[in-house]
């Protein structure tokens, strides 16, 4: 089963809530999906092993063989290649990887080069397994490489993913086809306003949903009467209290830091299995 | 014309809150909602509508089945897994690399333009606002970035406006890219914990990948003053000015929730103090 864990709006306590979780399962995976962000390894420590480079396919060009017929300009939709006066360029950050235009060139001048686009590495902490990915600084393109992350999940295991903010194609390539989305928000316009975004984003994709509301004394009930209009249960409240904040500030997972909120999460993840089991039948 | 672009790498630490405050302590700014795939900023500033246009970019395959001889070539070709064996798109694994549509010889496959969202002008209490909404689970939110930045200058030069403040996204991917690129400064919001320190050392490595000035400042810097004091040594470490801290404040959240800014809910507010002090460094190193 994949859990993830997602919020339209970042800064929500979806790391610490991703990580306490793994943490109250026995035997899981945590999978940080947040390339652009990821934090999850700051909470766990986990012991590293030594990182994979992951590449996308790019065109390589063999000048010689080119004739500038243009065709590989015609098929790319991304204005990753062009022929400028006698000399075809390529822009490596903005292609794809589609392959399309080495399918269409007549001269059969382009190979398939590579890119990197960031690295993966996996670790081990309180016998939890770990994966992680980071975007290379100054590269555009998170889903390809949280796509990688994915892949390294074995599908008969217990995972849970963090995944990144927002409700556009990073987060799609995090949780779709996952098992159950939980959703962590605030009580405020802004956690309403994006928690609204994210539910439309799980709907689109089909995955039963549950909500956690954190912080949930700090604004007012807007977000409890949206979750009961649209029927999504609420697994967890947490109200605010410095003392969480602290230890988060200081990268210390809420159920190590407060041992008594095991048992919370332990029931948390018992709920989502009766959840999943019940949309399963 | 100066444009300053608030970001913050990780979500949360009260960017947007920050950016409506300082709205209201500028001269007569444009503002900016680059955070296209979240957008906040009007649940505060309230805009009036002026003009609502179309967003359209990029392109998904659709295949008409009546004409589709299953000859297969397309699922041979496609990298993106995106047509099933019984030859349907699936538009949310579609790529839009039209290569389906390029090498379809019975000319099967349909590729239209999608509509992936809608951009705003807009006034509001405090000047002219572009703001913009990305369809949900769409792409290309940095091409929609770009085009809210080009507008929001658009007006700044030709009324005359000495500066746009965005509001960027978060993280480091496709649209905190189109947000920061040619921008006169980058101010980065973060706050004093692991996690907000980690995404801002890298958030600040993309403003120096894209040569653009940066500035810091820590958000509920009291929450934990020692990573604050790390922050600040890191900064001095690699000339990033540290333009001010501004210390936990409940009115930050209470103002938010009012619909307010912050001098608005309360202008007596700890908070208030720090964002002047803030503000006043912004102009001499922005302005
Ligand atoms: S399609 Fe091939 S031959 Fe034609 S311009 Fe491109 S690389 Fe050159
Ligand atoms: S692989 Fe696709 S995206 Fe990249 S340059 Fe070729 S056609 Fe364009
Ligand atoms: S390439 Fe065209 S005809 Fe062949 S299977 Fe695909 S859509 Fe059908
Ligand atoms: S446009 Fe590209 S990604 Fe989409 S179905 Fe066709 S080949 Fe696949």
């Amino acid at each position: 089963m994949i859990i993830s864990v997602a919020s339209g709006k970042g800064g929500t306590g979806k790391t610490t809530m991703a990580t306490s979780l793994a943490l109250s399962i026995d035997r899981a995976r945590l999978a940080d999906c947040d390339v652009e962000a990821p934090n999850s390894h700051l909470f766990l420590r986990p012991v590293f092993e030594p990182d994979d480079t992951i590449t996308m396919p790019v065109p390589q060009v063999d000048e010689d063989e080119c004739t500038l017929c243009g065709e590989c300009a015609v098929i790319c939709q991304f204005n990753a290649i062009v022929t400028i006066a006698d000399t075809v360029m390529t822009f490596p950050e903005l292609c794809h990887g589609c392959g399309g235009c080495q399918a269409a060139c007549p001269a059969g001048a382009i190979e398939e080069g590579r890119r990197t686009i960031g690295t993966i590495q996996h670790g081990r902490c309180n016998g939890l397994d770990f994966v992680h990915g980071r975007i290379r600084i100054g590269e555009a393109m998170a889903p390809p490489l949280i796509r990688q992350i994915r892949s390294r999940i074995n599908p008969d295991e217990t995972a849970v993913i963090d995944a990144p903010p927002g409700t556009s194609c990073p987060v799609i390539a995090a949780i779709k086809d996952t098992d159950f989305v939980v959703l962590v928000t605030e009580p405020t316009p802004f956690g309403l306003n994006d928690l609204k975004l994210a539910v439309e984003t799980v709907k689109i994709l089909k995955i039963p949903s549950g909500l956690i509301i954190n912080r949930s004394d700090i604004g007012d009930n807007k977000v409890a009467e949206y979750a009961a209009m649209e029927k999504i249960p609420i697994l967890m409240e947490i109200p605010y209290n410095r003392q969480i904040a602290e230890a988060y500030s200081r990268g210390e997972p809420v159920v190590e830091a407060f041992p008594e909120w095991r048992e919370r999460f332990e029931k948390l993840y018992a709920d989502i299995c009766n959840l999943v089991a019940g949309s399963k039948s | 014309m100066k444009e300053l672009v608030v970001i913050s790498g990780k979500g949360g630490s009260g960017k947007t809150s920050m950016v409506a405050a300082l709205s209201q302590l500028a001269n007569n700014p444009v503002l900016c909602d680059a955070d296209v795939d979240a957008a906040d900023l009007h649940l505060i500033l309230s805009p009036n509508l002026k003009e609502s246009h179309e967003f359209t970019a990029g392109h998904t395959a659709s295949i008409d089945l009546e004409k589709c001889t299953r000859c297969g070539k397309c699922i041979e070709l496609c990298r993106f897994d995106a047509i099933s064996p019984d030859f349907v798109v699936d538009p949310l694994e579609c790529e839009g690399c039209g290569v389906c549509y390029y090498f379809c010889e019975e000319g099967a496959v349909a590729f239209p333009e999608n509509l992936s969202g809608h951009w705003y002008m807009s006034d509001c209490r405090f000047g002219p606002m572009v703001h913009a909404k990305l369809g949900i689970a769409e792409e290309n939110s940095g091409k929609l970035v770009t085009v809210v930045r080009k507008e929001a200058a658009k007006i700044a030069e030709s009324n005359g406006h000495e500066m746009v403040i965005t509001d960027g996204p978060p993280g480091v991917g496709c649209p905190v890219i189109a947000a920061i690129g040619g921008a006169s400064g980058v101010l980065i919001v973060t706050e004093p914990s692991l996690s907000g320190r980690h995404d801002m050392e890298r958030v600040l490595e993309l403003a120096r990948h894209f040569s653009v000035p940066a500035l810091l400042c820590i958000n509920k810097y009291d929450l934990n003053e020692s990573i604050s004091e790390g922050i600040r040594k890191f900064a001095e470490q690699h000339n990033v000015p540290c333009v001010g801290q501004v210390p936990f404040d409940p009115a930050m959240t209470k103002s938010m929730v009012q619909a307010q800014t912050l001098f608005e809910y309360d202008p007596n507010a700890p908070a208030c103090t720090a964002v002047r002090e803030i503000w006043a460094r912004l102009r001499e190193e922005v302005v």
